[in-house]
């Protein structure tokens, strides 16, 4: 019998009983679906990493204290960190950078007019800030140096911070508002930015670092020290040079050696690389969860092809009495398990792509499909059905017309 | 029909030489058929028949090609079929035999035209779907049956479902017709009219050869084959419009 023929009527074997071909297909439909959909998913979240670590700026090192390798043990000192001080000199000292700042953060209430807004974000920085992290001023003025020296106390809000206390942007400056207990004069509002991975920039208030040091943390625990200093190279290419000046300078501030810096000079590519490592590990893991639930949707078209070739039997002995060869049968039964997990694929990559985009849509999660696994999951379930037929085609070639004719 | 007969007797459509079949072995090996030996001219109406455990299905498994005989020959049309390949033995089956089984063995869900044209699907000559069809409604009108070509089996009355299945037996043109039991599921009007249209096949020429436990059906061909344990026990043709037709064998072998 032809190839085509053959399809025909390996079709029309499917169609006999739709019902169970379209749960023995749900197998391969979820395994299908869900290799898309959970590839799909961790490209997202890697996406959307890479996406809130440049939302920290371009070209941008983070400088943070770190331990020396052998802890607080005798002879290793704990850092002494830099302070607000140091900032300027560094600034001064280093070539090609865009600008240096460091954050402070704080969680208060504020108030503003009558309204009172609970636990919000209060970052205490420097005038370089709008820069290094390329966020854009919407109204107003930044926070000055000036500002810094004098522990000014002014607050630059948040587009959506502005808009819940005073309707407007630019009703917002000169007013006064209240952070914990303390009153602040709005000098400026900052250009909406919108939410980056789980951070809405748009729900914070910054004001002089100085302030938060004297305010808002507790001078025991070296009230003045930086946590955080971020500093942006002009370009891509200056990044190397910028790093080595920062590592010189630095460890002449701290009085360390390169053996013990007291510092650790951290840039986007390695959070991004050490992101997509971990991600990577997540991706593998669901990668072969999806590829077993192929794999059993492929045990459960193996079993429904051997109930066929056992109810069909004598439908199969019929045939063989009529010249159907091995070959022929094989053929048949091969193609309807292939049709099975190929039909489960299509409608898997359907599920899956659609699955994909409407979390997106809904923004339950961020998805991005992954072209790529859109024929591997294919493959793999037309794979899966010539796997898993051929043991019951084989099993229906091989019986005796005489005794499958017998069978009731 | 004697000019069918003719004076060449050389070819036989049918020569079984020595046919012997072994189930199982030592001990427990039955012996279901014990050399038999006997020829069919192209246009006989055989009626092969003996009790249960005679052999006769065996005899007709192997005729059919279903089958190896353990030994002896087993000459189809010139065609030495009996140890041929599982693959060829299909082929033969379908180019040279017609199968009319007790319990029809049609498609359920096949109408009775898509039933009748599956031999043609594993012809090694493949007809176009429309000459396929064609072919089917030209068999089913030979039948009786130009009417019902779109009705599906459990539509069709039990004598219609016969005749469909006579008319797949028809549809490849084969050398023979092996109707097994052709009436033993039917009433007896409609097993009457039955063999009233394998008899007029076998007037146009076909060579049937018909297995069954029933003597009146048997009555039907022209010439009857009766085995016991194995072995042909008689093996007469009935003196009548065919009345010059013999044969050279005798009963069983020994």
């Amino acid at each position: 019998m032809s190839f085509w023929r053959t399809l025909k009527v390996a079709w029309e074997g499917l169609t006999l009983n739709k019902v169970r071909s379209f749960l023995t297909t749900l197998g391969v439909i979820i395994g299908v679906a869900a290799v898309i959909v959970m590839l799909a998913v961790s490209a997202g979240a890697e996406a959307e990493i890479a996406d809130q670590i440049n939302a920290l700026g371009a070209n941008l090192i983070v400088v943070m204290p770190s331990f020396s390798r052998g802890g607080f043990g005798p002879g290793s000192r704990p850092p002494a960190g830099l302070t607000y001080g140091d900032l300027t000199t560094l600034e001064g000292k280093l070539t090609g950078i865009n600008g240096i700042s460091a954050e402070q953060s704080t969680t208060q209430d504020i108030k503003g007019g009558s309204t009172t807004l609970e636990s919000i974000s209060v970052i205490g920085t420097t005038p370089s800030f709008t820069k290094v992290r390329e966020y854009a001023l919407g109204e107003g003025r930044f926070i000055t140096n000036d500002d810094n020296d004098r522990a000014n106390k002014v607050v630059v809000l948040g587009y959506d911070i502005a808009q819940e206390l005073f309707g407007s942007t630019s009703s917002a400056i000169g007013q006064s508002i209240k952070i914990d207990s303390t009153k602040f004069i709005v000098v400026g509002v900052m250009a909406e930015k919108g939410l980056v991975g789980n951070t809405n920039y748009d729900e914070r208030v910054y004001i002089p670092i100085t302030v938060v040091f004297k305010k808002f943390t507790n001078a025991r625990f070296g009230s003045d020290t930086l946590r955080m200093v971020y500093v942006s190279a002009e370009s891509r290419d200056a990044m190397d040079d910028v790093m080595a000046q920062l590592s010189s300078e630095l460890m002449k501030l701290y009085g360390t050696t390169a053996e013990s810096p007291g510092f650790a000079l951290t840039t986007q590519d390695s959070i991004i690389d050490a992101q997509a490592s971990t991600t990577e590990a997540f991706r593998n893991l669901l990668g072969w969860v999806a590829g077993i639930s192929l794999v059993v949707g492929g045990i459960g078209i193996m079993n429904i092809m051997l109930v066929s070739v056992t109810e069909r039997t004598r439908e199969i002995g019929l045939r063989q009495a009529l010249g159907a060869r091995p070959r022929d049968v094989l053929l048949q039964f091969l193609l309807e398990a292939v049709m099975l997990s190929l039909l489960g694929g299509i409608v898997g990559v359907l599920v899956g792509v659609g699955g994909s985009y409407a979390f997106n849509e809904l923004g339950t999660m961020r998805t991005e499909i992954v072209t790529a696994s859109v024929p591997l999951a294919f493959g793999a379930a037309a794979a899966v059905g010539i796997f898993f037929g051929y043991y019951p085609a084989t099993q229906a070639a091989q019986l005796d017309p005489i005794e499958a004719l017998r069978r009731e | 029909m004697a000019e069918l007969k003719g004076g060449n007797v050389e070819e036989h459509l049918i020569e079984i030489t020595d046919l012997t079949k072994v189930y199982g072995a030592g001990d427990i090996a039955v012996h279901a058929l014990k050399g038999v030996s006997a020829a069919v001219e192209k246009g006989e109406f055989v009626a092969v028949m003996g009790p249960s455990g005679s052999g006769k299905s065996t005899l007709m498994n192997i005729l059919g090609c279903l089958d190896h005989p353990t030994d002896g020959s087993y000459m189809l049309d010139g065609e030495d079929v009996s140890q041929l390949s599982k693959r060829r033995l299909a082929g033969v089956r379908n180019r040279k035999i017609g199968f009319v089984f007790q319990s029809y063995n049609l498609l359920p869900r096949l109408s009775a035209a898509k039933n009748v044209l599956l031999p043609l699907l594993y012809n090694s000559r493949q007809l176009s779907d429309a000459e396929c069809y064609d072919r089917a409604i030209t068999a089913l009108e030979s039948v009786g049956l130009g009417d019902r070509t779109h009705h599906r089996p459990n539509e069709l009355s039990g004598g219609q479902q016969q005749r469909v299945a006579i008319a797949r037996a028809l549809v490849n043109d084969p050398a023979i017709i092996l109707a097994d039991e052709p009436t033993g599921n039917l009433d007896t009007q409609s097993g009457k009219e039955i063999m009233v249209l394998l008899r007029q096949l076998h007037d146009q020429g076909a060579t049937i050869v018909m297995v069954t436990h029933e003597l009146d059906i048997a009555d039907h061909a022209q010439r009857v084959i009766y085995l016991v344990d194995g072995e042909i026990v008689s093996d007469r043709t009935r003196a009548g419009g065919i009345a010059h037709l013999h044969n050279g064998y005798n009963g069983g072998t020994e």
